[in-house]
């Protein structure tokens, strides 16, 4: 997937992949992350 | 090389866990209150799931937050565990006791001094009978009384004319009401301070029992009282102010206490446990309680999981702990304060420089690795609370991205992943209390093996999700290193 230039909401999991982690990864492939959020499910 | 280092660390010198039976207050968590006002038969839903005091007291895993069976006898018991109750499954067990409706009404309103909440004649009584006949609480104990109750009428009066928050069973039957402290200050709403109420009442529960124990502190004797639990005590100009430590303190009959609460969300209780520590380790106290209260907020939190799969809701239980924190007495398992995990603000989100600052850097500071831990205790949310909602089993997740960093240290084969999570690691077996479930409940089990020999090293791990606050983006760390004390070596 070409993430270069899409805009991207960086959803997370506090015990999965936090969405601070998922947002770098996403910057890294050259999105512009407009939203970053971690749900908690407990 | 670890043993002479522990020498005088602070210890975990008793553990009480306590359990409340709550059906009716399912339908006052904060997931149920938004949800069942939607539906056009709520009460008719949500009635034929709740369960009875003897089927909640007869899950296995409740069995195993009591003490009375082990993390390893629940991995084996048959599943659903809803399906296979514990045979003659005592109400009471080493770590402390599950308490029936009617006798917690009657604690909520022992622990109540505004008198804003009034429980219904019949109720009350019902409650005054069986509390003072309570073997730790009981009308001698020193614990305040339970006011005579309400009629109906004056109740749904203070109902209909006050705003007052009825107490409704499952059946509909009115059991109580609770009054606003202010009219014109949400944080005193009946809500609010009904939730508070439920911290003080099984907060103070739990440290009754810790403190019945034999050769426990005697209440004059408690100096200090961390609470880490997950309520707001305060008003509209200082929301959270606390302190709910002093409150359950006071409720306790600890004349001499003081005490603070501690907020970190499910991550306090492991911050609470390391400054309890320090404060004996540097001889400011000689022995400090840490303990917290259940969240009513978290009761029912999955309930449309449960209803949708047919089954009991529950999340029908609060919780409570007390833990004792004193100094070395050549027995209680040591907290290891030299090799505290920590996530820093610079730990940042990835998942793997954090499970490395909470679990192989701590431990290479003793040069040791995750293999010389015996057991760890991390999220230990009872998987079969979440499932049915989607929201996974958290403790397993936790435990595979824990043996995941075993594999990249090259400590284990990937192939033995789930050999390292069933020998290291448990089922979730705590009721989905949020600060509560966060390693604690394992406390009592880790603290017998850490004593009778069969356990030699743990390590309790405390996360909290900061970031739902709106303040950080982060999560929140802490692990504890607690192993068997040196001079039973």
């Amino acid at each position: 997937m070409d993430l270069r230039g899409k805009k991207v909401i960086a959803l997370g999991e506090r015990d999965g992949v936090p969405g601070p982690a998922v947002a770098e990864c996403a910057k890294s492939a050259g999105a512009d992350v407009i939203l970053t959020l971690t749900a908690c499910y407990v | 090389m670890t043993s002479a280092a522990a020498i005088g660390m602070p210890v975990v010198k008793d553990v009480a866990l306590v359990l409340a039976h709550v059906p009716s207050l399912v339908q006052l968590g904060a997931k149920p209150l938004r949800v069942l006002r939607e539906m056009p038969h709520p009460i008719d839903d949500l009635a034929p799931h709740l369960r009875s005091y003897d089927g909640a007291r007869a899950y296995a895993p409740n069995q195993v937050f009591l003490g009375n069976l082990t993390v390893d006898q629940l991995a084996k018991w048959p599943t659903p565990w809803w399906k296979h109750p514990v045979d003659d499954a005592s109400r009471c067990g080493p770590d402390g006791e599950i308490v029936p409706e009617d006798e917690f009404l009657g604690l909520l309103a022992s622990a109540d001094g505004f008198e804003l909440l009034s429980l219904e004649r019949d109720v009350a009584e019902r409650a005054r009978v069986a509390l003072d006949a309570h073997p730790i609480v009981g009308h001698d104990s020193g614990r305040p009384p339970i006011k005579p109750g309400l009629t109906a009428d004056a109740i749904e009066e203070r109902v209909t004319r006050h705003g007052a928050l009825p107490l409704r069973s499952s059946d509909g039957r009115l059991l109580g009401a609770m009054l606003a402290g202010h009219d014109d200050d949400d944080t005193l709403s009946a809500q609010v301070l009904l939730e508070n109420l439920a911290v003080k009442a099984t907060a103070g529960l739990a440290l009754a029992h810790l403190l019945a124990r034999p050769g426990a502190l005697d209440r004059s004797a408690v100096r200090y009282v961390f609470n880490c639990g997950e309520e707001a005590v305060g008003d509209r100009y200082q929301r959270g102010g606390g302190n709910l430590a002093k409150a359950a303190a006071e409720w306790a009959g600890c004349a001499r206490a003081t005490g603070s609460d501690v907020k970190a969300f499910c991550c306090a209780p492991m911050h609470a446990l390391m400054l309890a520590g320090t404060l004996v380790r540097s001889e400011v106290q000689r022995d400090v309680i840490v303990l917290a209260g259940g969240s009513l907020a978290k009761l029912g939190m999955k309930f449309q999981g449960h209803l949708k799969h047919a089954m009991p809701v529950i999340e029908d239980v609060l919780a409570g702990f007390a833990i004792h924190v004193g100094r070395d007495d050549g027995v209680s398992p040591v907290i290891r304060l030299d090799a505290i995990g920590l996530h820093e603000v610079q730990s940042g989100s990835a998942p793997l420089a954090i499970v490395k600052a909470l679990y192989s850097e701590p431990l290479a500071t003793l040069g040791l690795t995750l293999l010389d831990v015996d057991r760890f205790a991390l999220e230990l949310h009872n998987p079969e609370a979440t499932e049915p909602a989607g929201s996974g089993n958290v403790p397993l997740t936790n435990y595979r991205t824990l043996a995941s960093l075993a594999v990249l240290e090259k400590l284990i084969a990937r192939a033995d992943v789930d050999a390292f999570v069933a020998a290291r690691g448990m089922p979730g077996f705590s009721p989905t209390q949020g600060h509560i479930a966060s390693a604690i409940p394992f406390l009592g089990h880790a603290r017998r093996g850490l004593v009778d020999g069969s356990l030699a090293r743990t390590m309790f791990t405390g996360k909290g999700s900061l970031f739902l606050g709106r303040m950080t983006q982060l999560s929140d760390g802490i692990s504890l290193i607690i192993e068997r004390n040196p001079a039973l070596a």
